[in-house]
């Protein structure tokens, strides 16, 4: 009996790695800036909360998505809290359509996943430009968000491949 | 009709307010939070801006922890892009190296000029450097920042100017105790006061958030004084943050509205924390 109970390390990490890659790309920015590519810049971050509050939130709490946020604002430099509203949002859009979803299908997740986006570079750039008067490149914007839409569905692959162990680990 | 409303109330409150098995904050609340917290980060208290200095602290830090390896791919990456080009480097500084020869003896000649000339009208300039080490150089596209080791501390202050080698690189915006954000050149925000030269036209070096500054505020007649002269864009001095004449970049030859910076701001990895005060003797 106790062997079933026992939770093996490999398990714990498993189960930890959205946390932790999450946190990873907050502190470190993951730009790719050093490949000298110009206007490529993707939004690592929305990708890995848009997937895992989707598919499986009980591995990514709303306070750590939170406190991401405001690691992230410290370290882009603009007004504390921003990013985590818009983290925040993109856990509503989630947490809705898995509410009204029955049977998922990627096409529907991916093209939810560009209206989201949208919606949430378009709230930021309200805030920071509007209210806070922060000058922005709007094309950075855009280009951004094409390049996360793009990379869509790499990363779901590989995090689809992630969740599935992480499930059947914890079944174990 | 009701029953699609209702079923979109039910979606909508559970999606906000329903908290998981290991969710300890409901959506809404951390929501609210959020907006509170952006709204508290815009005051001016005491206690606000002594929370808002240790958080900037611990995460400079771990940042500047957490992306250690990344750094050393991109110093390996930079190692193997120098080797690849070392010849073609090395004949180009061949002949630079023999034009800067010529240049310096003139250069120490105008020095000694303007040195006499100072004292002549009773005027010097007292500078106060800080060297400092680059913690987090990361390129966001959105804003061009780099966070530097010195802070309140060292005597860091507001509005001093950054300096990589001879060049102007950008200026602080937020210090911290022992850590400072300095504003990029390329930032979209940044507006630097500046001088080209040889045509002595004050103009305004604005940041276009890409590796390249603009001309703006000028003189009418810009397009046409330039056409044939290579400019050198310099601090102006005025607004009296920054020494008047530090190089910030020269005027590209496709684009006469185009600034090429002098420093390359993906490369900094130390640079000079400068405030400057002109002492009037008279």
């Amino acid at each position: 009996m106790s062997s079933l109970n026992k939770i093996s390390f490999s398990n714990i990490s498993f189960s930890y790695f959205p946390i932790v890659i999450l946190f990873l790309s907050v502190f470190n920015e993951f730009d790719f800036n050093f490949l000298k590519i110009q206007y490529f810049s993707f939004n690592f971050a929305h990708i890995l909360i848009f997937f895992w509050t989707l598919k499986n939130p009980n591995h990514l709490g709303y306070m750590s998505i939170f406190i991401a946020g405001i690691i992230n604002d410290v370290i882009i430099g603009i007004p504390i809290g921003v990013s985590s509203l818009c983290y925040l949002l993109i856990c509503s859009a989630t947490a809705y359509i898995r509410n009204i979803t029955l049977s998922p299908n990627f096409i529907n997740d991916w093209l939810s996943f560009l209206f989201t986006i949208l919606l949430i570079n378009s709230i930021q750039v309200i805030i920071l430009d509007l209210i806070f008067l922060i000058e922005l490149n709007y094309m950075s914007y855009l280009v951004n968000t094409g390049f996360t839409f793009i990379f869509y569905p790499l990363f779901f692959f590989i995090f689809n491949m992630i969740n599935k162990k992480i499930i059947v680990k914890l079944n174990d | 009709m009701a029953t699609s409303r209702d079923d979109f109330v039910i979606a909508f409150r559970s999606a906000f307010l329903k908290k998981k098995d290991k969710q300890k904050f409901s959506l809404l609340t951390l929501l609210f939070l959020s907006i509170f917290v952006i709204i508290l980060s815009n005051f001016n208290f005491k206690i606000i801006k002594i929370i808002k200095a240790g958080i900037n602290e611990v995460v400079y830090r771990s940042s500047f922890l957490v992306s250690i390896p990344e750094n050393k791919i991109k110093k390996i990456n930079t190692q193997i892009e120098d080797h690849m080009t070392i010849y073609d480097n090395y004949k180009n500084i061949e002949t630079e190296l023999e034009n800067l020869k010529q240049k310096k003896l003139l250069n120490n000649f105008l020095m000694l000029e303007n040195n006499k000339l100072r004292k002549l009208i009773n005027e010097s300039i007292e500078s106060d450097e800080v060297l400092a080490k680059v913690l987090i150089d990361k390129e966001s596209p959105f804003l061009r920042s780099i966070v530097l080791n010195k802070g309140s501390k060292d005597k860091v202050k507001i509005g001093m100017a950054v300096v990589d080698g001879v060049y102007l690189a950008g200026k602080v915006i937020e210090v911290n105790y022992t850590n400072s954000r300095a504003l990029l050149l390329s930032d979209l925000n940044s507006k630097i006061p500046s001088l080209l030269e040889p045509i002595e036209m004050q103009a305004v070096v604005s940041g276009t958030g890409k590796h390249y500054g603009e001309i703006q505020y000028t003189k009418e007649e810009y397009p046409k004084e330039i056409s044939t002269k290579e400019i050198i864009v310099y601090t102006s001095g005025l607004g009296g943050l920054f020494k008047a004449g530090l190089p910030i970049g020269k005027i590209s030859k496709e684009n006469n509205r185009r600034v090429d910076f002098f420093s390359d701001f993906k490369q900094l990895e130390y640079v000079k924390i400068i405030s400057y005060n002109v002492m009037d003797k008279n």
